[in-house]
């Protein structure tokens, strides 16, 4: 699992620092299985990190209020709530065992005091409500303070149950079960723009979901061969424009990204756009698909540019030119001429993510801390 | 808004350690290596396909294969087939000085788990293959690399899986690996390796085949050994 470094490319100006900030978690090597984190997201404003882990349990830290008497230092992160989203499965049909592991969690726009996120393993999604409770009903006219009902017709006065303060209690539960969409194993969940509908990328299928309706979807991009032998090309991650909710964006395992229109079609597998830098002849190697395997995508903040990680590097573009980069960043050229190693002991297969900062000025991504 | 070109970060200092302890891991792979330089690149190339050829299979192995692991090694193994000659008999090829001490030590070195992992992962493998004839000595199976023949045994592999398989199976993935022609591997590979060590050769139709078969057995050793440790990945780095 790749360890935790911060890589910053500042745009412009050397003056970015990147230091660790707080270390959550176990640090010693005897970490069990199912509590190796699998994926983390911020909230949009950055109060809340939810994170997932191979166990299927969520914890979302928050953000401590910023200390006036310490103006400067960094606002910590302490745990706010802990669920468990997914438990292991069993498919019966097909004799086989759904991993609880998370695999993505998004957060939806806030727009109210609750927060909602998305959180998936392979084969479900799961849309869960966090909200705060830090005042209890009391007086109630048909129990009894400790919950004990009571006869209604002992009952000879009425009164207004009142407000009372009580410690901050957060509670998570799920709202929506987004099930049996997908034969093969979910590796993206993207909200859309319109905050009405959200899609599902598994390896061959994209799906397209509304908030409000768990019992059916739509395939709007299906990349499976009539014939299983013609196979050799599978998605690897899929994103919502963040403005445009007619606009997806999708990467694949041979390191192309595809720009899909949903006015065109209904199923989009005719892509508006088409993104692939040509093969540098002379670093060429048996290896040089696996690299180049686009291990997941994200558009700029303000939707003019994406941003893409493959093996050894992070790409970004520009939307209005599909024919090579505007910028490629090398995370970790000292290991090109390793690859035959890290092929024997699958390190080749590892995937990374790769985010922008808040201004879209940086490019910040995972690689590995040591090997 | 514009975009300025990333640095590039310079890691000299690493590369060059780096390289060193690539020599010994993968010394038939560094083209600088004199024995590679003097091999042909058929000697390469096997060696990659072997170990995709096992990657492939423990993939395959898993009761619901990673697509995209899958899709890559496929891949990965087309490529390397591609460019492989297409009557890959192996010429003499000058033996390294270091290899037989790097594969010595190996086998030295190796203790009773190593030993035993390889049985089991022979005899996993040899069970799915359907071999269950007695090792064969090399040199009846003709010049190494050409097809013995038969049904493509990746079909037969899946097939030997069963429904544990699942979704791939109904997919009709079995077909998919019909092309890659691993059946001159597969008794190379396991009948004299389960023995549990190098065996001995047979009297060959001509004495030209000897060092080629030393050769080619202190390859597949090498290959079976790396397959081995490539089934385990190693620990994760810490945070």
């Amino acid at each position: 699992m790749a360890g935790a470094g911060g890589g910053g490319c500042p745009a412009g100006g050397n003056d970015l620092q990147w230091c660790f900030s707080q270390v959550k978690g176990a640090v010693d090597e005897d970490v069990a299985e199912a509590d190796v984190i699998s994926t983390v997201e911020f909230s949009h404003s950055g109060d809340l990190l939810a994170t997932g882990d191979k166990g299927g349990r969520v914890v979302i830290f928050q953000r401590e209020q910023e200390n006036k008497s310490r103006p400067h230092s960094r606002g910590e992160y302490n745990v706010y709530s802990t669920f468990q989203s997914h438990e292991p499965e069993f498919d019966y049909l097909k004799s086989l065992e759904i991993e609880e592991k998370i695999n993505k969690i998004r957060w939806l726009p806030q727009q109210s005091a609750a927060h909602f996120l998305l959180s998936t393993n392979d084969k479900t999604i799961k849309l869960w409500k966090i909200s705060e409770r830090d005042k209890r009903a009391e007086g109630y006219n048909l129990k009894d303070e400790d919950g004990r009902l009571r006869d209604p017709f002992r009952i000879t006065a009425l009164r207004v149950p009142i407000l009372k303060p009580m410690d901050l209690m957060v509670e998570a539960s799920p709202r929506r079960i987004f099930a049996n969409a997908h034969t093969y194993h979910i590796n993206s969940i993207s909200v859309n723009s319109d905050h009405e509908t959200y899609l599902s990328a598994d390896d061959l299928r994209i799906n397209l979901w509304h908030l409000e309706i768990t019992d059916r979807s739509f395939n709007i991009v299906d990349i499976k061969p009539a014939n299983m032998e013609e196979l050799t090309e599978v998605i690897t991650a899929a994103e919502f424009h963040p403005h445009q909710c007619n606009v997806l964006v999708y990467s694949s395992s041979k390191g192309t990204i595809r720009l899909c229109d949903m006015r065109s079609s209904a199923l989009c597998d005719r892509h508006s756009k088409f993104f692939e830098e040509p093969e540098d002849p002379s670093s060429r190697s048996f290896f040089s698909e696996i690299i180049s395997s686009v291990s997941d995508v994200k558009f700029s903040h303000s939707g003019r540019y994406m941003m893409t990680r493959d093996y050894l590097s992070v790409k970004v573009w520009d939307l209005n030119m599909e024919s090579r980069p505007v910028e490629t960043h090398q995370v970790h050229e000292y290991l090109r001429s390793k690859l035959c190693s890290l092929y024997e002991n699958d390190c080749i297969f590892d995937k990374f993510e790769c985010c922008w900062n808040g201004s879209d000025r940086t490019v910040e991504r995972v690689q590995y801390f040591k090997l | 808004m514009m975009l300025s070109k990333g640095l590039k970060r310079k890691r000299e200092e690493e590369e060059e350690e780096e390289k060193e302890a690539l020599a010994v891991d993968t010394w038939w792979l560094d083209p600088g290596h004199p024995a590679v330089a003097q091999a042909p690149p058929a000697v390469a190339s096997s060696s990659l396909f072997d170990l995709s050829v096992l990657k492939l299979h423990h993939s395959l192995r898993q009761s619901e294969p990673d697509l995209r692991h899958l899709v890559l090694v496929v891949n990965t193994l087309r490529r390397i087939q591609a460019s492989m000659a297409p009557t890959a008999a192996l010429p003499p090829v000058p033996s390294p000085p270091t290899a037989p001490g790097i594969a010595d030590n190996l086998l030295a070195s190796s203790d009773a788990a190593l030993s035993a992992s390889m049985a089991s992962l022979l005899e996993d493998l040899s069970h799915i293959e359907g071999l269950s004839q007695a090792p064969q000595p090399l040199v009846d199976e003709g010049p190494p690399g050409r097809p013995t023949g038969g049904a493509p045994p990746s079909l037969g592999a899946l097939d030997l899986l069963g429904p544990a398989t699942g979704c791939l199976l109904d997919d009709g993935l079995e077909g998919l690996f019909e092309d890659i022609d691993t059946s001159m591997y597969d008794s190379e590979l396991w009948a004299p390796a389960s023995e549990g060590h190098k065996s001995s050769p047979e009297d060959g139709p001509g004495k030209e085949e000897a060092p080629e078969l030393d050769e080619a057995e202190l390859d597949y050793l090498m290959d079976v050994l790396v397959g081995t440790q490539a089934l385990e990945r190693p620990p994760g780095p810490g945070r």
